[in-house]
């Protein structure tokens, strides 16, 4: 089923003038209402003059994660707070969150691309959808569940952290798909197994999003549940799950290209790539008002195809992603940088600063084990000591990266010294 | 009487006991005893040897974590009871034992007991007393 068809169907000329029109206004409003861009559009001589369609979005200064942190919290908004009826934030580099705010309209847009995207999925007023992503300043939860009710499903908000209850509600409440990440479905799958419960339960659809999964996997979740499964994509800063999503064919993520305008560039020389051709994405929000960004550099790796779609949609269409061109993990949909890792071990001072992240996927949920070297003046005789050096330290990083951390405490110099790049991450979830 | 014991990190991992103590037998240090107290991923070993200063230098330049600790020797008749009479003056005095463990089994001489204490200097005073 295609929710919107006047604007997921529309010839690629249309598109191209519906988005040279509303990228004109964009500039406008971010030149007059944000100074970070006024000043970065000053410095590079364009006035929003100079942009007259979709074609000349080259000329436009990227932003990046940096820059929404140099401006936390609110200083990248085009709106008075007034206009902003939610925030939403995820872990940034160095601890400090990174903050995004929408308008009514903002969220009303939302709930439409998420719409759009359980559709894809066949979905309806007729299902009953368990949103099992956590609900809070993630955009996971409440995103999906603002697109749900615009369905008019029925929505159950289950949140995360109650597998079994979860489960008896899918059973009881007949729930005809779910939202939430593909390694938590997988570990959902495992319980509905282990009670023997598969048979009773009436699933038919997954959307699963919020972190980097492969098509093996996503064909294991379809055989074990007997269900369809599709991948959802999105980021707060653009707006959160919902930007781009699968149809039923899964030759790529149709993205809401009349709300979000993809660009794929070489991470080096951030010059555009062909079509097909794998770089990073980047995104301008063509409508958003709370926090309008202009070539927002995602750091994701993918390709970008504009071929028309069996599924009747004209929108372009991302491959399935492939990495990214910096070193930001994403455990149990948590962004994670290494550096956030470090500067808590160096601001803790109790520990050398050698660490070495393990990420791991045990009985399909992501696990974090950090090794830290035991430091000459922080070794103690008493392993009562020890152990709360562990615990400490394991707070410290739960405090830093919001995420529960296994710490493991290793001798000296076991930790492997690199001449160049440090590697501080071991990553053995196959994924790619 | 107060003595260095020497301590030793170890990450649980196979073969490192005997690294350990291959090192002290290359430096000719003799072990008089020894106790491993573990944790689920590493453990302590705590050891009483012919010369912990040498030992802990053999160790350190293998790359192992060792550090001399203060502990009180103590010497008890081998007898019945024995033990609880000097465990019992400690903590009537309010001073918390964190680890206990033999040095020298018995036998006409009397046993060694290894003792670390919250509080070594009190622990000294309470026993002479």
């Amino acid at each position: 089923m295609i929710w919107n068809e006047a604007k997921e169907c529309m010839s690629r000329d249309q598109l191209q003038t519906l988005q040279s029109a509303r990228l004109v206004k964009l500039v406008d409003r971010v030149y007059h209402n944000v100074e970070f861009y006024r000043r970065k559009m000053q410095e590079l001589g364009i006035e929003p003059g100079d942009i007259k369609g979709i074609e000349d979005i080259t000329k436009l200064p990227f932003t990046t994660k940096a820059d929404l942190r140099d401006n936390y919290p609110f200083g990248l908004f085009a709106v008075p707070q007034s206009q902003i009826v939610r925030v939403h934030a995820s872990s940034g580099t160095t601890g400090k969150a990174t903050v995004v705010g929408y308008t009514r309209k903002d969220i009303s847009v939302w709930a439409e691309c998420v719409a759009r995207a359980f559709a894809q999925a066949g979905l309806g007023r007729d299902d009953v959808i368990q949103i099992a992503y956590g609900y809070g300043l993630f955009t996971g939860g409440l995103g999906a569940h603002y697109g749900a009710e615009n369905l008019g499903a029925t929505v159950v908000p289950m949140s995360t952290g109650n597998t079994k209850k979860l489960v008896t509600m899918m059973k009881d409440f007949g729930a005809t798909a779910i939202a939430c990440t593909p390694s938590y479905l997988l570990h959902i799958a495992e319980t509905l197994e282990a009670g023997d419960d598969i048979k009773d339960i009436k699933l038919k659809a997954a959307i699963c999003g919020a972190e980097p999964w492969t098509e093996q996997m996503r064909k294991q979740i379809e055989e074990k549940l007997h269900i369809n499964a599709f991948d959802i994509y999105g980021l707060s800063e653009i707006m959160g799950p919902g930007v781009a999503c699968d149809c039923i064919y899964h030759k790529g993520l149709h993205v809401n290209e009349d709300h979000f305008f993809p660009e794929i560039l070489n991470p080096d020389t951030l010059a555009p790539c062909a079509e097909d051709e794998t770089g990073e994405l980047a995104f301008t929000t063509l409508t958003k008002e709370g926090i309008p960004l202009l070539r927002y550099r995602t750091r994701d790796l993918t390709s970008i195809s504009y071929a028309p779609c069996e599924c009747g949609r004209t929108t372009a269409r991302l491959s399935r992603f492939k990495g990214r061109s910096d070193d930001m993990l994403i455990i149990r949909g948590v962004n994670v940088f290494p550096s956030q890792v470090e500067a808590a071990l160096l601001e803790m001072g109790e520990t050398s600063p050698h660490y070495m992240m393990i990420v791991d996927r045990i009985n399909n949920l992501d696990t974090l084990e950090v090794q830290v070297e035991v430091d000459e003046a922080f070794f103690f005789d008493r392993l009562s000591e020890l152990d709360s050096l562990t615990k400490k330290i394991g707070h410290v990083l739960q405090q830093a990266i919001g995420l529960a951390v296994k710490v493991k405490l290793v001798e000296p110099n076991t930790i492997e010294r690199s001449m160049g790049k440090a590697v501080h991450v071991i990553d053995k979830r196959k994924l790619v | 009487m107060l003595v260095n014991q020497l301590s030793v990190f170890m990450e649980n991992k196979e073969g490192r006991l005997e690294q350990v103590l291959e090192t002290l037998a290359e430096g000719n240090i003799n072990i008089n005893s020894l106790s491993l107290a573990e944790a689920t991923d590493y453990g302590m070993l705590r050891m009483m040897v012919s010369d912990p200063e040498a030992g802990k230098k053999a160790l350190k330049e293998k790359g192992f974590m060792a550090r001399l600790t203060p502990v009180l020797a103590v010497d008890v008749a081998d007898e019945v009871g024995q033990l609880q009479v000097v465990l019992t003056k400690i903590k009537q005095a309010g001073i918390n034992i964190e680890y206990v463990y033999s040095m020298k089994a018995g036998g006409d001489d009397g046993a060694t007991i290894i003792i670390r204490t919250s509080d070594l200097e009190k622990t000294q005073e309470v026993l002479k007393a």
